[in-house]
């Protein structure tokens, strides 16, 4: 009796996943119009269109730890595109990471996340794409170290790392977390950036959403942690983010003002209120951080003074920054991760709030790598890491001169 | 997008849709490094550190001119695009004007200072048997400084009031501006004062009426509490 | 006539200059769905990487070298007291300091944002009734627009801005702690004034103690995080003291980029090109309309571009000089008294008094653009000029704008300009001084004027605009006895010393006073007297419009920039309400 209630719930469960009931989708303008959003939600867009060219027609350079990975063209160019593919072709390559012809794709394309769409979703978003202009932009080959340069050598990493399925809502939650889970793990793809990958670059499955490394950034935690995840955003504060860029506590920048600019600023309220929702109710595992260095450490002097001197301005001498401006560096969950390659990056190089139509001030913090020496960057970065409350792993001089010059080199080479 | 610096004059740029921007990029500053002399030749020198020392002369309250690294900047400055005038309005014809007409002098700084330095020593060599400025005591120093400065003393093809008005004043700006243009050392000129230098946030002291605040100046790159020690 | 430069795609509207008066065009003509395109001759300009925090604090940089401020090289102004003079080149930059690159002077004026008093907009009707005939050679005008026509504009600006401020007239009820002496507002001011500093308080004291009213100065720095009714945010002025001459590094001063940009450079109907200077606007074959503008690029090449509108927002006097180099209305002759264009140039003269105090501490570094007390006893018609030979007049105020070394270093009377005793003078004086100002109006007058040099070129080989200006008695009665009101006060604010410093002999161009220019294509109620109409629609060319201070026919004693801003939003309504529905001259000759 319990197990068809069960699947009598969760079927209702899966149902909501439309915009519009099951009956009602049949007509292609609904369906297209479901595409749409979800396209949006998985901000293909991003992935998918290079700086100079066309929307979705590919050609972008996608980093990853293993080398360069050009975006394909996803408009419906037959020739240079997915024109030709049938609908089994779509879906194979969304829901196994495989092209029609049986080669793997790369994971760079988050098709692990992709696989838990339902067919109806999938088959959605293939008739979005269809609407969309033909481009023609060819395909250019991935610059991969050996040996993930050869596809075949994917199947190896699917086996071990990889299984496709979609989606199964938890019975034991409400509706609108299972719509959260679906859209973070599904075609949102939230843990691509924010959950750690292990040496292969695949997702530390038992840490998700605790935080990750991407493009020399850090992710932060979005799990639902006091400290260093999202703990102390209550659901509004998670919806205003994702909305308009901003809230009291932050504003998104870096990759993540692309995200919102490009994708969760057109999603409908109720769906980030399922997010929120989710991922407050996250696992993010025990606090480990050691107690904050303290005050008269010979790090936190020093980043007093700069503090003071540079900051203050902005931040404010408290650090509570001005709410929806300067973000306020009091209990920050940012920048209290225990990777501080976040807070290192924007010192270092500066950062600007996304614009959004709702919040369109782009405060830019400006870079600070010509004025501070690697100690002084270090010292300031502590002492905003462990004053206030605030408590994070210290920073030492190293960390910001290897970021330092890995993003030099980075300059230097045109990119 | 490029670069949005507008330190590049030679690029007309369409602009639309957002406002531009790019990580790490920022009009900074020009820092002086220490080192040789750019500009003044070892004699220039000498005298600029003679002159500026009566200027703004080392005593009791603390360095002058001198000691505060004044030469250094004016050097940098001279041989930078102030020496130059690249700014400056600098077609002909040129005319002496009116008082109320401002600066209508064919030579741009450098060029003026190089020659009023000369005509000023020339000066000296002649009124005091053979002694450049620098070689005067200092009350004939100020006595040569003031002759110039109201035009009783005639130079040679300078308007010395001119060059007396430039020199004062670029003497002020090295005395006070940031230490990163090389003068101001040790910032000295805001400690004789209490100017708290590049500092950007007062507002705990808006309502500390009559209150002296014993703020450490700061400059640009900073103050030696900076640096973790 | 037609250009020989290659010719681009038509636009509805083109903006001449890219400051604050183009910034609220762009904004209000892009929401009535038309195509508009701006052409800065700067660079593009912005916080974080023009004056960020982490470098905005340079005196050298800013103010002396000049760096956001326009270049002679590439374009001056020559220069006389009198038409019998030789006018020769400003050859660099001294008594006013214009700007240039995206933004404009918006970006490093102080935020002193005043409106003009109601008999300001009639200074010509209203003094020669209450006082008789004007001097001989007094050529002021009224303005063809009435304070009350321009209020909700005011408004529409002050809210634009987030103006810190204290209302003194609500709906004729005057209010406590505000100018009484102000014309009627609708509503108090955005913001609440800004913290005062110790300066002011004692000018404050020592001004009700002498029978004035005194009230916090309007500021357009922040008082408080301010969001716009566009929707752009502004942060809180943290005093820092680099203000005039400088860019905010926290969003914290009003200007084009703080309270425009963000939303005007999103819309898909805006561009602007930088680096990009118009030459001269075209006109069509009856000369009766403007066809667009001719420009050369920062890489020499000459473009023309049409437009169905051609809107003048470039800086006081660069709008008249163009209107010239285009041949556009008829050219002023001082000789005859005919001609409009380079009519009734007037700027500012301004005095102080210095306060030195032996047991009062300043902190002068602590300061704001319009952090400041002032009285208005002594402006306009606010007071009886019957036997004191002048008329108009200026505010009094204790502003406390900042204490930076290279200009701010106050030695009492007869202190050696260098020297032992200089230095010490400057060691025991620099906390513990204060001053006060006065902003005394112009009156225009018939050799005060602007027209082309015949022998200095700029750096695109055009004739440089030429200034021939002078004070007349009339400024500098008024200007002394508006220092001795100073004076008066000062003494009652029982200094160790005080120093009077009134403003004597010609008007001299070296020293900074202000850059308050105006003038040149005035506004008025006849084509026969005046440039542009009382919407600032040429008399001559009806789809072409002149915007700033170029169009004042007079400067009163304010700062001008809160009536600059009241008219563009004023022109701007009338662009959008009748302009656009039938263009064609909007007052009949």
């Amino acid at each position: 009796m319990r197990n068809i209630l069960t699947v009598v719930l969760a079927l209702a469960i899966v149902s909501l996943f439309s915009v519009l009931p099951a009956q009602a989708e049949d007509t292609s303008f609904a369906k297209v119009e479901r595409g749409h959003h979800l396209v949006d939600a998985g901000d293909c867009v991003a992935c998918h269109t290079d700086a100079k060219g066309k929307p979705f027609a590919g050609g972008r350079p996608i980093e990853t730890p293993f080398g360069v990975i050009y975006s394909p063209n996803i408009t419906p160019d037959r020739e240079t595109g997915i024109g030709a593919w049938s609908d089994e072709d779509f879906y194979r390559a969304m829901h196994n990471g495989v092209r029609p012809n049986g080669a793997r794709l790369y994971p760079a394309f988050p098709y692990p996340y992709f696989t838990k769409m339902t067919r109806d979703d999938v088959m959605a978003v293939r008739a979005y794409l269809k609407t969309l202009p033909a481009e023609k932009n060819a395909r250019k080959q991935p610059d991969l170290t050996w040996p993930l340069n050869h596809r075949v050598f994917m199947r190896g990493w699917d086996m071990m790392f990889f299984k496709p399925g979609t989606f199964h809502p938890n019975a034991d939650m409400s509706a609108e977390w299972n719509r959260g889970a679906y859209l973070v793990e599904g075609p949102g793809h939230c843990g691509a950036c924010h959950t750690p990958k292990n040496e292969l670059g695949a997702d530390k499955n038992s840490e998700a959403l605790h935080g990750g490394i991407v493009q020399n950034w850090f992710a932060p935690k979005i799990a639902g942690n006091m400290r260093d995840g999202t703990g102390a955003w209550s659901i509004d504060d998670v919806v205003a983010y994702l909305k308009t860029g901003r809230n009291k506590s932050s504003g998104a920048a870096g990759p993540m003002a692309e995200v919102v600019a490009d994708s969760t600023s057109k999603l409908p309220d109720a769906d980030l209120r399922a997010i929120a929702t989710y991922i407050k109710d996250a696992d993010g595992g025990p606090d480990k951080t050691p107690p904050p260095l303290a005050q008269d450490d010979k790090m936190m002097v020093a980043g007093q003074a700069i503090y003071a001197d540079s900051c203050a301005a902005c931040h404010q001498a408290d650090g509570k920054g001005v709410p929806g401006m300067f973000p306020p560096l009091v209990h920050n969950a940012n920048a209290q991760q225990r990777d501080p390659t976040t807070v290192v990056r924007v010192i270092l190089q500066g950062a600007r709030t996304v614009a959004t139509g709702a919040r369109p001030t782009p405060f830019a913090m400006p870079p600070f790598d010509w004025k501070l020496t690697d100690q002084q960057i270090a010292a300031v970065a502590n002492y905003v890491r462990n004053s206030w409350g605030n408590a994070a792993p210290p920073v030492p001089p190293d960390k910001v001169k290897d970021l330092r010059d890995t993003l030099g080199k980075k300059l230097n080479d045109g990119s | 997008m490029g670069s949005t610096l507008a330190l590049d004059r030679a690029q007309a740029r369409s602009i639309s849709g957002e406002v531009p921007w790019q990580p790490d990029e920022a009009n900074k500053p020009d820092i002086v490094q220490p080192g040789p002399s750019e500009f003044f030749t070892p004699d220039e020198g000498q005298f600029v550190d003679a002159a500026v020392s009566r200027l703004i002369p080392k005593d009791d309250l603390g360095p002058g001119a001198r000691e505060a690294g004044v030469t250094t900047f004016l050097d940098r400055q001279l041989a930078g695009p102030y020496g130059k005038g690249s700014t400056w309005y600098m077609q002909g014809p040129w005319a002496k004007g009116t008082p109320t007409q401002g600066y209508q002098e064919r030579r741009a700084p450098a060029e003026l200072y190089r020659a009023a330095v000369k005509a000023i020593d020339d000066h000296c060599k002649e009124k005091y048997s053979g002694k450049t400025f620098s070689a005067l005591t200092p009350d004939q120093q100020d006595d040569v400084l003031k002759g110039v400065e109201s035009g009783d003393v005639t130079l040679k093809d300078v308007d010395g009031k001119t060059f007396f008005t430039l020199l004062l004043q670029n003497t002020t700006e090295g005395f006070f501006s940031d230490p990163i243009y090389g003068g101001n050392r040790d910032m000295a000129g805001w400690k004789l004062i209490g100017f708290p230098g590049a500092r950007y946030d007062y507002r705990p002291y808006v309502k500390k009426h009559n209150q002296k605040l014993g703020l450490a100046p700061v400059g640009i790159k900073g103050r030696p509490k900076w640096t973790p020690s | 006539m037609a250009s020989s430069a290659k010719k681009l795609p038509s636009v509805d509207v083109v903006l001449v200059g890219f400051g604050w008066t183009a910034a609220i065009l762009g904004q209000e003509l892009t929401d009535a769905g038309l195509n508009v395109l701006a052409l800065e001759r700067g660079g593009w300009r912005d916080t974080s990487t023009d004056f960020a925090v982490t470098f905005a604090q340079d005196e050298l940089r800013y103010y002396y070298r000049q760096a956001l401020f326009e270049e002679m090289a590439r374009e001056t102004l020559t220069f006389r007291n009198d038409p019998g003079q030789t006018a020769l080149p400003m050859r660099h930059l001294g008594s006013f300091l214009p700007a240039t690159g995206v933004g404009g002077a918006s970006i490093h004026w102080n935020g002193q944002n005043w409106r003009f008093l109601p008999s300001d907009f009639v200074a010509k009707t209203h003094n020669t009734q209450r006082y008789g005939a004007l001097p001989e050679g007094m050529t002021i005008q009224d303005w063809g627009v009435t304070y009350d026509e321009l209020e909700p504009h005011y408004d529409k600006f002050e809210y634009l801005c987030g103006i810190s401020g204290k209302a003194g007239n609500i709906k004729g009820q005057i209010q406590p702690g505000g100018n009484p002496f102000e014309g009627a507002r609708a509503r108090e001011y955005p913001n609440p004034p800004l913290d005062m500093v110790y300066a002011p308080t004692l000018f404050e004291a020592a001004a009700r103690e002498t029978g004035h009213k005194p009230f916090p100065c309007p500021a357009a720095n922040m008082s408080r995080p301010y969001t716009n009714p566009l929707g752009v945010q502004l942060g809180p002025c943290t005093y820092c003291g680099f203000c005039e001459k400088f860019g905010c590094g926290n969003y914290s001063k009003s200007s084009a980029q703080t309270t425009i940009h963000p939303v005007l450079l999103r819309k898909k109907n805006f561009e602007l090109r930088t680096e990009c200077n118009v030459l001269k606007v075209l006109k069509d074959s009856d000369g009766k309309r403007a066809t667009g503008v001719v420009y050369i690029d920062a890489q020499g090449n000459e473009l023309e571009q049409p437009a169905e509108m051609v809107i003048l927002c470039g800086f006081a006097h660069h709008n008249p000089h163009l209107m010239m180099l285009s041949d556009i209305g008829k050219r002023y002759d001082p000789q005859t008294g005919e001609g409009v264009i380079g009519k009734n140039y007037a700027y500012q003269i301004v005095s102080g008094v210095d306060l030195f105090f032996d047991d009062k501490i300043m902190n002068p570094f602590v300061g704001a653009g319009a952090l400041g007390v002032g009285i208005d006893e002594y402006n306009g018609d606010n007071f009886d000029h019957t036997g004191l030979g002048f008329i108009g007049g200026g505010y009094l105020a204790c502003w406390q704008t900042n204490g930076r070394p290279i200009e701010y270093h106050p030695v009492p009377k007869d202190t050696p300009k260098w020297g032992g005793k200089w230095k010490a003078a400057v060691a025991k004086n620099y906390l513990t001084s204060a001053s006060i100002s006065t902003h005394g109006a112009m009156m225009s007058h018939r050799n005060n004027y602007l027209d082309l040099d015949p022998t200095y070129r700029n750096a695109y080989g055009q004739p440089l605009l030429r200034l021939t200006f002078d004070y007349t008695d009339n400024e500098h009665k008024m200007s002394d006895y508006l220092t001795e009101r100073a004076t008066d006060i000062a003494k009652a604010m029982k200094a160790r010393e005080i120093h009077a410093k009134p403003r004597t002999g010609h008007y001299d161009i070296v020293p900074y006073q202000t850059t308050h220019n105006t003038g040149g294509a005035m506004m008025g109620a006849d084509p026969k007297s005046s440039a542009v109409n009382r919407y600032l629609q040429s008399w001559d060319l009806h789809n072409l419009f002149v915007m700033g201070t170029s169009v004042y026919p007079q400067n009163p004693g304010y700062n001008p920039t809160g009536t600059v801003g009241a008219l563009t939003y004023w022109a701007a309504e009338a662009i959008k309400t009748q302009y656009l529905k039938n263009p064609g001259p909007l007052v009949q000759a």
